[in-house]
């Protein structure tokens, strides 16, 4: 199978996230847009280990899911504590940082 | 025959990403995500990384998507309202991103790496496996290693200090919660 065509897939699945993360409103669904995009970056990187050969772009993938572990369980977290404190989620309401 | 497992893959993580991006209630859409994640797991054992399709398989699919699903569960439907902060985001969205993948397929497809065209080259035996995985993380990427042990474990704490305040401090009577 032609290696460029899982390239092209990758970039596909980032650009769908980008569009998820860019139109929806709801926190949880902006960090499984998040998800998407990190796990389009991952198929980029073992297509690239696969075509030169080399495993150290596997090393890479794993270590994006052990970061994709964490952002999860802080931003869960964070999601968390604003549904207890009864802060609307919407990422448009949140807008208090804005100067 | 690759190719036919190819594009059902692909066909599966593409039909999971748009169907998470499109489903109005988040519990379905982590649904999705799960139907992606499994898609993705056959790509990669396509493409001869068996360990990370594994730890894709019961990381991801297993562990994180249950912490979603959770979540999801707890927090309940979040409706949206059609109200837009900037005018016309739901049209300029779409159109960003098709410029992002445009950009980024002229970037893969312009790239002088060799491979590009070609099947990849042959792999020794053993490519991808945990053995050879574990080498690698032991040998040459130990401080790589102990960096994302000790990331997880500043995650789990914070995340416990995030979701957990409440109790250690001692909420006066008339405080609004």
């Amino acid at each position: 199978m032609n290696m460029d065509w899982y390239l092209v897939l990758s970039a596909l699945l980032f650009a769908t996230g980008a569009v998820g993360v860019l139109i929806r409103r709801s926190p949880v669904v902006i960090l499984l847009c998040l998800e998407l995009m990190l796990n389009a970056g991952n198929l980029a990187l073992i297509t690239f280990s696969r075509m030169l050969g080399d495993q150290q772009g596997q090393i890479f993938a794993i270590v994006v899911m052990v970061v994709a572990a964490c952002e999860v369980v802080v931003g869960l977290g964070l999601i968390v504590a604003m549904y207890r404190r009864r802060i609307p989620l919407n990422v448009d309401d949140l807008r208090q940082l804005r100067g | 025959m690759e190719a036919v497992a190819f594009f059902i893959g692909a066909l599966g993580a593409m039909g999971g990403a748009v169907a998470v991006i499109a489903l109005r209630n988040p519990f379905y859409s982590v649904l999705a995500l799960i139907v992606h994640l499994f898609s993705l797991a056959g790509l990669f054992l396509l493409l001869h990384a068996e360990f990370v399709a594994a730890a894709q398989i019961v990381v991801y699919a297993g562990a994180v998507m249950v912490l979603y699903v959770f979540v999801a569960a707890y927090v309940g439907n979040i409706e949206e309202p059609m109200w837009e902060p900037i005018a016309g985001q739901r049209l300029l969205a779409p159109l960003m991103a098709s410029a992002l993948f445009v950009e980024l397929t002229i970037a893969i497809t312009g790239s002088s790496l060799k491979a590009l065209g070609t099947n990849g080259p042959t792999i020794p035996f053993g490519f991808g496996q945990p053995a050879s995985i574990g080498r690698f993380f032991l040998e040459r990427f130990l401080i790589v290693f102990e960096a994302a042990s000790i990331l997880l474990l500043v995650a789990a704490v914070g995340a416990v200090v995030l979701a957990g305040r409440r109790r250690t401090t001692a909420v006066p009577s008339g405080e609004p919660t």
